[in-house]
């Protein structure tokens, strides 16, 4: 036990040892490595961000139904009724036709042309109810019941499926997705490449060492007091490259913040991102961590593979 | 404690072994000399006592340990059970004396303590107290090579294996690591050392094996130089 604890305990100091002695090699390792590591945390951050925005623009959606004037309060309810007991209706909500008048008022404040249209006296617009779909790709259920006869007879005006909007969201959704890809694709080549150039240094850092893990081997070291040293090693690589690009993220948003005026790009809410960035810190810090030393671990385990094999033939 | 029977070895695809049925038995605490010119065979076996390679053919038993059965994690641990010497010393140059026979004891966890006590006995035995703090490159061949058997004896192996200690070395200088090698088996080690020097031969009277073209022509106790 006190032997394992021993060993242990010099592997890691050799590990750190070399660490210090290879930094110049390491350098090109860890700069491919903060690399990888930030184009993870961009790719996650862009898409939670997206998925933000999505169901920020998905809540907003609504199937509006124009009532004609002369529909009473009775009719009017039980519309409302039968329209909630609909499968995919989340929620209904009348709006009055002062409500609506307001709103539009509200809306064209600087548009005294379109103002000059209506007036408390003449209001042309209708009273509205607003359903609230659960699912936007079933609204066919609830388009049906509008489009009844009875029900048709009681609106002033075709129903609007907010048609447009579900196209914006079609949009994004179909770019969320191919982000989705496109960023799963960068993260697997820059892991890749990381591994590829993690192996290197060390197969470097092994040949600079040759003759001593050679005498190692003759003297009865074990496999892993051998390989021990070199794992600690790229997992130090690890473990410094997640720190940095975490930094790196971090100083970006702080830079974007204060730069950009209006933080929204689009459809990209950076606001959205810098926020789930900070409240996220640990666990993302931690993920970084992560990915960083199995990246570490995995490409010097390999790197010695071959070293460290005895001769098997005859 | 060391038992090869008809043992075979074949590089690749090269018609003629190295080794061609080596039959060999050593009893414990004894001083074998294996002589033979360059390229008998000397090195082949002690590699494969070292497991370094692998028999094509035959059976090899140390200290009952059967190398057919022997798992490559295993490998590590048969080695702590022998010291090697090896004719270019394979000391690290970048440490020190102390150091240098340190590692042995540090590649099989022991505490700094102990090996702080251990290694300077060690050093008094091969005569070189005093030098624990100097490189490999200040001393001269015998004293490295003395510095390379105080590490190949450090864990008290029951086996010391020498490959030509003496072959780098002038008459005085191999004179002194062959006398550290007595002392070495009169502690109760086993001894086997390859040497191509007649005058060390002929000066020990110990068992000498002679290997000849991959086979063992003489087998004979306190023998002379007889090539």
């Amino acid at each position: 036990m006190k032997r394992k604890f021993v060993t242990f305990s010099r592997i890691i100091n050799t590990g750190v040892v070399n660490f210090i002695r290879n930094a110049w090699l390491a350098i090109a390792a860890m700069a491919v490595m903060v690399v990888t590591l930030t184009t993870v945390l961009l790719s996650l951050l862009a898409n939670t961000t997206f998925n933000y925005t999505i169901s920020q623009i998905t809540s907003k959606i609504d199937v509006s139904v124009y009532l004609k004037d002369t529909v009473t309060d009775q009719q009017r309810s039980k519309l409302m009724t039968e329209l909630k007991e609909l499968p995919n209706t989340e929620s209904v909500k009348f709006v009055s036709k002062e409500e609506v008048l307001k709103k539009y008022m509200e809306d064209n404040a600087g548009n005294a042309e379109l103002l000059s249209a209506v007036s408390q006296t003449d209001n042309p617009l209708p009273a509205t109810i607003q359903i609230k779909p659960r699912d936007l790709n079933k609204l066919e259920e609830i388009k049906q019941y509008l489009t009844k006869s009875d029900v048709a007879a009681l609106q002033s005006d075709q129903p609007s499926y907010s048609g447009d909007r579900k196209e914006a969201i079609d949009k994004i959704t179909h770019a969320t997705n191919i982000l989705q890809k496109v960023g799963i694709i960068a993260v697997l080549i820059f892991a890749v490449i990381s591994v590829l150039i993690i192996f290197n240094t060390i197969q470097m850092a092994i040949f600079n060492r040759r003759d001593e893990l050679t005498i190692m081997r003759l003297l009865g070291a074990s496999t892993w007091y051998i390989r021990g040293p070199f794992v600690v090693e790229s997992i130090l690589y690890g473990i410094i490259s997640a720190v940095a690009s975490v930094l790196l993220i971090n100083s970006a948003f702080v830079a974007a913040r204060s730069t950009l005026e209006a933080t929204s790009l689009g459809l990209l809410d950076i606001n959205y991102s810098a926020e789930y960035f900070r409240e996220h810190f640990w666990t993302l810090l931690l993920l970084q961590l992560g990915v960083g030393i199995l990246i570490g671990a995995a490409s010097s385990t390999v790197a010695t593979q071959r070293y460290l094999k005895f001769k098997t033939h005859k | 404690m060391i038992l090869l029977d008809r043992v075979t070895k074949k590089y690749g695809r090269v018609a003629t072994p190295a080794l061609d049925r080596i039959s060999l038995h050593v009893e414990p605490k004894e001083f074998v000399i294996v002589v033979g010119q360059s390229g008998a065979g000397k090195s082949t076996l002690l590699k494969l006592l070292t497991r370094e390679e692998r028999q094509t053919s035959g059976k090899i038993i140390i200290g009952g340990i059967d190398y057919d059965k022997l798992k490559d994690k295993d490998i590590p641990l048969l080695r702590r059970k022998i010291g090697v010497v090896f004719q270019d010393f394979k000391l690290l140059p970048n440490r020190t004396v102390f150091e240098n026979v340190a590692f042995a004891l540090e590649i099989v966890g022991m505490g700094n303590r102990e090996i702080r006590h251990t290694v300077p006995k060690v050093l008094d035995i091969v005569n070189l107290k005093g030098k624990e703090k100097r490189m490999p490159l200040e001393l001269s061949g015998g004293e490295r090579q003395r510095v390379a058997i105080a590490r190949a004896i450090v864990r008290q192996p029951k086996i010391l294996i020498a490959d030509e200690p003496t072959g780098n070395l002038d008459p005085k200088h191999a004179w002194d690591v062959i006398s550290v090698l007595e002392k070495i088996n009169r502690y109760g080690t086993t001894v086997l050392l390859t040497t191509h020097n007649q005058e060390i031969v002929n000066k020990l009277k110990r068992r000498v094996v002679t290997i000849q073209h991959g086979q063992i022509v003489s087998d004979r106790a306190k023998a002379a130089y007889n090539l």
